[in-house]
């Protein structure tokens, strides 16, 4: 396909959805929103199949309704802009561009649960956004103010862990001490931040949910597929013709994703950021994105033949054993011993049968560890070396 | 209280709302192995031992963390559930040390012994273990990062049961580490020498520092009189390290274990307790005429200086309390100094040559014996301090059956003692102690309370007051008449920290203080037998009163070595030999080292 046909293709792609980047009249989400009962928000959220788009895709509505029937002295509601996940970068552009979208989402999500204080958990390293951000809450709590709404929304910045986008460690993180994810349950939405109830919500879930009061959940459900309703925003890299962020409909094969994004010569494509699943070239054609499928927090990571998946796996396992929040061993322990392991067996320290042990291990990691961090390391590390096991024993 | 029916294992169960997986899995005698727990401890589910499987969820659930909820259907033995122990076991032991036939731990370590039972593979995986140098600046506490498996139980005992917070949990991912401020030695930081790490440590990663090697050469040393003192816990302690049941009795089997290992004179810490008594009785007395008959500006409440552990503590946290504490050495500090002046005087021994020697349910009493002022002797009163557990060691090491060694007496003199003295060993027992003989000095009569027992001191609340009025004084204490003595009795280093904000906000009006730092008092001290929890505390504790209900002599002051001590030595109580020899300063340290 020529360059001028892929671009054409992409256009067609994003005509079907065009919701997050499109400007839209945020204080009339607003009005709206406040218009229907709290309870009507809710039921619309979970009709319109809403799924966390950080990555896990726990149904929204259900999270609110758990929020709203809880109950305590003040709720919360959290925007995790921890965005922290390998490959990952839309959530940047997201506030970069349409922070009104998010925070009229927090809005509408502290009306419905019953929450009167918003917090933006901004990622350390996106400090660079903090004071514009902040200066936009501040605008739109004078907006609050002015129209009698119990609620105020502010900027927090992480400190640079990747496990803080884990929403009880990022809670945990708030509060002043470690970012170390809490035992479960209770969850934050019957007792999250200060003790209280509190909603955690990806800065996308949150912007889909003022396209969704302005447009209803019928429209966003009649993008994507039954499983995997509405759109999402990908953050595109790796060995790319075209790569960024784009928003698409769930439910493409990754083989018409390739299609679009791919150089030609795509061997691998690492779906969900390093903690997701890396799909081979002989499965691009039956791998649907979505949660019927590939689940993916958005991150696309394209690698061509040039590449070495040993060094991709090496590269993420650097990356998990430094960031574990080292508290629990399967994940502490475990991460170390994956990395410690390819890298044995590479040198020929270990025999080619250990990588089988490995694989042991980060199936226990997957069912043992305390938290989505630990539990997720099986799935590069396990679909890689399935997958590759040649490139990484050799 | 609202109830929820289980399954473990297709058992039925019904437990109260809000058990733990792991206690409702106890009530159907299925046990489930954890590491990172501790009945004294908050939860903290990182270890991940005790994982177990839920029907219907994908994840294992950590039993010591989740809740049983209505209709759960738990599994404790499938698979998947062996599997996933043994991993983590083989994960901990590749970041363990495994030196497993030279660890002062051997034997009594919860890591070895889960290994063995599920026959887990030490060499598994890749050896991980953080090899930093072994921290023995401490005269107390050796930590060695290679043998920590990051179960947290120190810090959460540093911080919850003490307050201090001097071990935390620093970095992340593979360089996750227990260590302290700015990484310091342990001499260097806010630690107070108390060892409750050490108790709750589930391998060796932390240990006392043992002289045992120190004091087995002064005994072997013809050139040398070893005495020896033993502290009130270490008597219902010791068999319990010795594989007795926990509060079992030993004073006389130790007395006869010391003999056999060769020490020279065997005496009992009991008695400078009891000296203790009359020293601090009079300070408080004397304080107390102070503020009310000559309207001086003294430091009340007057507090115990007793525990060691509890002095470091407050020169750190509270400097600007520490005139509020008692003079009064330590009764290890108290002895350490007669037994080279007064001691060594009537036996004709040449105090250049004489090793002291004391056997102590305490860690902190290491570094106390080693504080530069502890030499009024003119040379160091205490040589080596020795905890229960080392002595536990010596007596295996000489091959002696203890349980069948038959009973014998503490030498004389400074050998004698009563139930006074015992009772120091436990929470509220030096209160106790005091007022049995303060109220007599003042009164003529024994304290009202029946068989001399003062229920509202004894017990392991936390923080205990009591009130008692004195009247009928006499003549020369009238200025007391018809007062009410308030006392309040704290154990626990965080119970001390609370009561002192007490009392700084004005919020807390006491006469007399007694502070101990350790959970339950030196029954549950950091040099004592491990494991420690509520219940065996509780039954060493019982044992500390027992012991001190079967003494014939239950006053301090009825003491004939005492009566005889201050009759041809010390002659008065604060005298100038007290000054000299029985009564010490202390030293403001800074709150973050």
């Amino acid at each position: 396909m020529s360059v001028s046909d892929k671009n054409k293709l992409l256009e067609k792609m994003q005509e079907r959805v065009n919701l997050i980047f499109k400007d839209t009249d945020c204080g009339a989400i607003l009005a709206k929103g406040l218009s229907m009962k709290p309870d009507d928000i809710i039921n619309m959220v979970t009709d319109s199949g809403l799924r966390g788009r950080g990555g896990a895709g726990f149904p929204t509505g259900i999270k609110w309704r758990g929020a709203a029937s809880a109950s305590g002295n003040k709720k919360y509601v959290i925007c995790n802009a921890d965005e922290g996940e390998p490959g990952t970068f839309k959530d940047r552009r997201i506030l970069d561009e349409q922070s009104d979208k998010v925070i009229t989402g927090m809005a509408i999500c502290a009306y419905a649960v019953g929450a009167s204080e918003g917090y933006i958990y901004l990622r350390g390293e996106y400090n660079f956004l903090k004071d514009k951000l902040q200066s936009n809450c501040d605008r739109w709590n004078k907006i609050f103010n002015s129209k009698g709404i119990n609620f105020s929304v502010n900027v927090r910045s992480g400190s640079g862990a990747y496990v803080c986008g884990e929403e009880t460690a990022l809670i945990e993180s708030m509060e002043g001490n470690r970012g170390e994810p809490r035992n479960k349950p209770p969850f934050p939405v019957g007792a999250g931040y200060m003790n209280e109830p509190t909603v955690v919500n990806n800065v996308e879930t949150l912007a889909y949910v003022a396209t969704i009061i302005e447009k209803g959940a019928d429209y966003f459900k009649s993008i994507g597929t039954k499983d995997s309703m509405g759109g999402k925003v990908f953050s595109v890299s790796g060995d790319c013709s075209v790569k960024g962020v784009y928003e698409l409909p769930l439910g493409m094969t990754i083989e018409e994703f390739v299609n679009i994004f791919g150089d030609g010569d795509t061997k691998a494509v690492q779906v969900g950021g390093a903690s997701g699943v890396c799909v081979p070239r002989k499965n691009f054609a039956t791998t649907v994105i979505g949660f019927e499928g590939v689940p993916t927090g958005g991150s696309m990571m394209l690698f061509n033949s040039s590449r070495s998946m040993y060094h991709v796996l090496k590269n993420f396992l650097e990356f998990f054993e430094e960031e574990s929040c080292g508290q629990c061993t399967p994940c502490r322990v475990g991460c170390q011993q994956l990395l410690k392991g390819i890298e044995a067996i590479r040198a020929g320290e270990k025999p080619m049968s250990y990588l089988d042990e490995l694989r042991k291990l980060a199936a226990t990691m997957s069912v043992a560890s305390k938290c989505g961090l630990g539990q997720s390391v099986a799935s590069p590390f396990n679909s890689i070396t399935e997958h590759f096991r040649e490139e990484i024993c050799y | 209280m609202e109830k929820v029916t289980l399954t473990i294992n297709d058992k039925k169960v019904t437990v109260d709302k809000g058990t733990t997986i792991l206690n409702a899995a106890k009530q159907v005698g299925v046990r489930i192995p954890t590491l990172c727990h501790h009945e004294d401890l908050c939860i903290a589910g990182n270890c991940r031992v005790c994982v177990v499987e839920q029907k219907g969820t994908r994840a294992l659930v950590a039993s010591c963390a989740v809740p049983a909820a209505e209709g759960m259907q738990i599994y404790t033995n499938t698979k998947k559930v062996r599997e996933a122990r043994k991993t983590i076991i083989e994960l901990l032991l590749s970041e363990h040390a495994g030196e497993c036939t030279s660890c002062y731990r051997s034997g009594n370590c919860e890591l070895q012994a889960l290994a063995q039972e599920y026959l887990a593979d030490g060499d598994k995986f890749i050896d991980v273990a953080d090899r930093s140098p072994i921290d023995i600046s401490s005269p107390a506490i050796v930590k060695d990062d290679s043998k920590c498996i990051r179960c947290l139980r120190c810090v959460r005992t540093c911080a919850e049961l003490q307050g201090v917070s001097a071990l935390w949990s620093v970095n992340k991912g593979n360089h996750t580490k227990v260590s302290t401020f700015m990484n310091k030695p342990m001499h260097y930081v806010v630690c107070t020498n108390c060892g409750q790490c050490i108790n709750r440590c589930p391998t060796g990663a932390l240990t006392e520092r043992n002289y045992i090697e120190d004091v087995w050469a002064a005994i072997d040393d013809p050139q040398v009189h070893v005495v020896v003192q033993t502290a009130p816990a270490v008597r219902v302690g010791l068999g319990e390290a010795l594989g007795m049941e926990p509060g079992a009795i030993v004073t006389g089997k130790m007395v006869a274990a010391l003999k056999a290992l060769g020490f020279n004179s065997v005496l009992d810490t009991d008695f400078t307790a009891d000296l203790t008594i009359i020293e601090e009785g009079t300070e408080l007395l004397l304080r107390l005429k102070e503020a009310l008959v000559e309207k001086k500006n003294v430091a009340l409440p007057m507090m115990t200086s007793c525990s060691p552990g509890w002095i470091k503590f407050i020169e750190h946290q509270y400097p600007e309390l520490l005139d509020n504490l008692s003079t009064c050495k330590s009764p290890q500090q108290m002895f350490g100094a007669l037994a080279k002046t007064y001691y060594a005087k009537k036996k004709g021994i040449d105090p250049a040559r004489m090793i002291s020697v004391s056997i102590m349910p305490c860690t902190a009493k290491k570094f106390e014996a080693a504080r530069p002022e502890m030499n009024s002797s003119g040379f160091r009163d205490v040589d080596y301090v020795l905890t229960t557990r080392e002595l536990a060691h010596m007596i295996r090491q000489a091959g002696i059956d203890f349980r069948s060694l038959p009973e014998e007496k503490y030498d004389s003199i400074m050998g004698e003692s009563t139930g006074a003295a015992v009772i120091f060993g436990t929470t509220g027992g030096v209160m106790e102690a005091a007022l049995r003989t303060a109220y007599e000095i003042v009164t003529g009569r024994e304290v009202p309370f029946k068989n001399l027992n003062i229920e509202p001191v004894r017990g392991m609340e936390g923080i205990k007051s009591a009130k008692i009025k004195i009247e009928n004084v006499k003549d020369e204490w009238k200025f007391l008449e018809g007062a009410e003595l308030s006392v309040a009795v704290a154990h626990g280093l965080a119970n001390a920290d609370k009561l002192m904000k007490e009392i700084k906000s004005g919020k807390a009006n006491f006469h007399f203080i007694e502070i101990m730092a350790c959970p339950g008092g030196c029954i549950g001290g950091g040099g004592q037998p491990i494991p420690t929890s509520p219940e065996i505390r509780k039954k060493r504790a019982d044992a500390i009163y027992v012991a001190d209900s079967s003494l014939p002599l239950r006053k301090s002051h009825d003491n004939p070595e005492i009566k005889l001590i201050y009759e041809e030595f010390l002659h008065e109580p604060l005298g100038h030999h007290s000054h000299e020899l029985l009564h010490t300063h202390y030293t403001p340290r800074r709150s973050r080292a």
